[in-house]
Formats: structure tokens, sequence, C-alpha cells
């Protein structure tokens, strides 16, 4: 026989479990939605498609040793930078391609930053003591007409030329073929589609794995500031 | 004295008879002297490119450079070499020799499995006056018309020997420095229309086509040098 204050004890326990199981429940209900909250309050936004856009690349022939100039949709980001990886990733990802023109191992992941900075800092700097003059007549004149009328400060940030700073990866300058032609082609190619889809930009430098190198795969010097203009077939030259 | 007399009489006459005779040895209008500079790339830890046959680059433009200084040798026009045994040599190092060397023109030979026939590339620095004390990284750009035209020669020789050619611009650090007519030449397999390989880099018979074809190219460079 069960004394009574047994009973009552229980069912005072068993109340206390359930009261304690729902308070746990709800207390878990406001934690999740805090923290959803949380997530709605940070700086980073939530990933969304972007949507498909012409992107223009300039693609190497080795076969002639031509830039041929083809137009893709492409899903673009608006960050510049991202932009600018993004038609790159495209552009490697054809040389990666087994029926390439000009083919290059490696694909879109050979690319791995791409910074873009005000060129008037930058190109101009102790960064680049032996930056030569080329040969483009038609290139140097851009140059200089931009100079010239660049705005400064913080307007020159927001509308001057830029540098892109393109990082590479250590595992596709290794498996690049050498030679003079291949690789200029490959150069001119980044500087081309680069400036192509982003015309601010006027100077590309290189970097493998975020250190300076002295040559692509033995010959293409990437020591120097190219001109992207230079790469550009002439009509799609601003006069 | 009288044997001073006689010593002086007789050295005038040896004098004006020796005169007539050395005044017909010594050549009307001096030759000028031709040399060229022959930079077979790459050599030493540092291989260059990794060509279908097993070859590197270093060993193939080492033996183009020989075959090629042989064949100008024979033709009476002195050769520099930056290197002729496989040693590493620094660009630097290559354009000092071709300064020293003061040639009238500098061939820097390349090898590749790229493309097909071959590949000339002169400096794509601008043309600048000629200065006395050029910058060390951009001297070539005083010398980039001639490299131009000794580039056009080059093409019109390999053109004739029926081979394919493209002419392009681009920096190679020892050629910028440079100060010689300059040009850049690299080698690629012959491929036919149908991008099939015809002529290997491997191939004698191929290396001997486009070494004769400079040298042809060099001897022209020279009489075209000589013009007044």
């Amino acid at each position: 026989m069960i004394p009574r204050y047994q009973k009552i004890l229980f069912g005072i326990l068993l109340v206390a479990s359930v009261a304690m199981g729902v308070t746990l429940w709800h207390l878990r209900q406001r934690a999740h939605e805090r923290l959803i909250a949380g997530q709605d309050s940070a700086p980073t936004s939530a990933p969304q498609i972007a949507p498909s856009e012409r992107a223009t690349l300039l693609v190497a022939n080795d076969s002639d040793g031509s830039l041929l100039t083809q137009f893709l949709s492409l899903p673009l980001p608006a960050d510049p930078g991202a932009r600018a990886r993004a038609v790159l990733g495209k552009l490697l990802d054809l040389y990666a391609a087994p029926d390439a023109a000009h083919p290059v191992p490696g694909g879109a992941s050979s690319v791995t930053q791409v910074f873009l900075l005000p060129a008037v800092e930058i190109g101009s700097g102790a960064a680049t003591p032996a930056k030569p003059k080329l040969a483009d007549s038609r290139a140097v004149v851009i140059l200089s007409g931009e100079s010239s009328a660049r705005p400064s400060g913080a307007l020159s940030q927001q509308f001057g030329p830029q540098l892109a700073v393109v990082n590479l990866t250590g595992s596709f300058a290794a498996s690049h073929p050498s030679g003079i032609e291949t690789e200029m082609l490959t150069v001119l190619s980044i500087c081309g589609t680069l400036h192509a889809n982003l015309p601010r930009v006027t100077e590309v430098r290189f970097l493998v794995d975020g250190a300076q190198r002295a040559t692509l795969a033995g010959h293409a010097d990437l020591t120097r500031t190219y001109l992207a203009a230079d790469a550009m077939p002439a009509e799609e030259i601003r006069p | 004295m009288r044997w001073t007399k006689w010593t002086l009489a007789a050295l005038v006459a040896c004098g004006l008879a020796a005169a007539p005779v050395t005044a017909q040895q010594a050549p009307s209008v001096p030759q000028a002297r031709f040399v060229v500079v022959l930079d077979a790339a790459h050599g030493g830890d540092e291989t260059g490119g990794r060509l279908t046959n097993g070859q590197y680059e270093k060993t193939f433009t080492l033996a183009l450079t020989m075959r090629l200084r042989s064949l100008l040798g024979a033709r009476g026009i002195q050769v520099v070499t930056t290197r002729e045994s496989d040693a590493a040599v620094e660009p630097e190092k290559r354009a000092e020799i071709a300064n020293h060397a003061a040639a009238q023109a500098c061939l820097s030979l390349h090898g590749s499995e790229s493309g097909s026939g071959v590949h000339l590339f002169v400096s794509s620095l601008a043309p600048a006056q000629p200065v006395r004390f050029p910058a060390w990284k951009t001297a070539q750009g005083a010398w980039v018309a001639r490299s131009l035209k000794l580039a056009g020669v080059v093409n019109s020789a390999l053109l004739q020997a029926g081979m394919s050619t493209t002419l392009s611009r681009t920096t190679l650090p020892a050629v910028d420095s440079m100060t010689c007519p300059a040009v850049a030449v690299e080698i690629a397999p012959e491929r036919s229309t149908l991008h099939e390989t015809t002529a290997g880099l491997g191939d004698p018979d191929y290396q001997a086509r486009v070494a004769t074809a400079l040298a042809a190219a060099l001897v022209e460079w020279r009489t075209e040098a000589r013009q007044p």
C-alpha cells in the first residue's frame, strides 16, 4: 500500500518535470529565434543567384598566335573584384578544356584573388621602378590622357583608372607550357579580358601564391606592369 | 758624319720605295667588323621547357647555337656566344656579353612545343632616342627600330626557306637590356594545316633548315649594314 504523502510527492514531481520540459522547449525556441535574428543583422548578405550578363573574353589561339574576342552569357557578381575573378575563371576554364586552342591546365581555381587598386599610387610608385614604356603608342596615349583628366583624392578611387593585381596559384605557373608565345598569349588574354569587362582596369600586375615571380614559365616577365589596353584588338581601344 | 748621311739617304730611299707598295696593300675603304651575338636561352638549373622528345629547351637552344655558329663562321662572320656549355647564365650577364661585343645583330634562341613554325619577337619597348647612358632595363629602346628591320630580314629568309613565321613584340629581360639590333627567335615544330606535326624540334633536318635560313638572314643583314 503506497502512502498518501508519496502519491502527492510523485504527482508534484511529475508536474514539475512536465513544467521543466515545457520551459526548456520554450527557451530553446527563443534561443533559436535570437540566433536567426542575429544572422539577419550580420553584415554579410545571404547568397543569391547573380543575373546572367554578357562577358567578353579574349581567348588565345596557339595556331596563329592571335587573341579572338568571344562573348559569353555568365552570372556575374556585382562586386568588381569578384566579377574580375569570375571572368578570369571562365577564361581559364576554356584553356583547361580538352580541345582548347591554347591548352593550359588549371582552370578557374588557378585565380586565387583579383585585387583592384587605384592605378595612380601603385603604378607610379616605388613598387614598379622599372616599368617600361610599351611600344603601342595608342595605349600610351590612353594612359596619359586619363592621367591628365584624372580626378584627385576620393574621386580618383571611385572613377580613376585601376590596377588589377591577379594572384595566380603556383600549380598554374608550374604546369603552364613553356614558351615565349604561349606565355605572352596567356598574359595578354588575361589583361585584355580584364580590360574588356572592367574598362577602368588599365594596368595589370601578377603574383604567384601571393609573391612576385620572375617569369610565368621561364619567359613572360611577371615583374613588370602590363598595360591592359595593349592586349585589346585595335577597334576596341578607345580613342 | 759621312756614315750618318749615307744611312739617312738609304732610309729615305727605302721609304720612297716601300710607300707605293703600302698604299697598294691598304684597302681604299676599311671593312667594318661584323659581329653577331648568339644567345642560347636557359642553361644549368634553368632548363626551359620540356620538348616532346624528352629533351630540355636548354639543350635544344645550345645545339642550334653551335650549328648556327659553324655556319656563320664558314661565311666569315665573327660570332660571340653567351654560353657554350650547360651553364646557368643570368639575363643581365647575357646582355652584358652582347653589349661588350658591340654586335651588329643579336639573336636570342628559344624552342617551344606550342604553336607552329618560327616565332620572331622584338622588344615591346617604345622606340627611344639613343643616349650616352641608357637605363639598363630599357636600353633596347634606342635599338628597337633596327631590331624591327632585322626581324624583317630574318622573317624574309625564313619565308624563302618555306617556313611559317609569326612576328610579335614581347618583354624578355635579356633582350630589353641589349644595345644591338636584337631579335628573339622561338622555334616551334612545323605543322600542317591540320595541325599535324610534320617536323619536330628533335628533327636534325628541321634544325639544319632553320639554322641555314638564319645564317642566310644574317649574311643579308651584313650586306645591308655595309651598304653606304
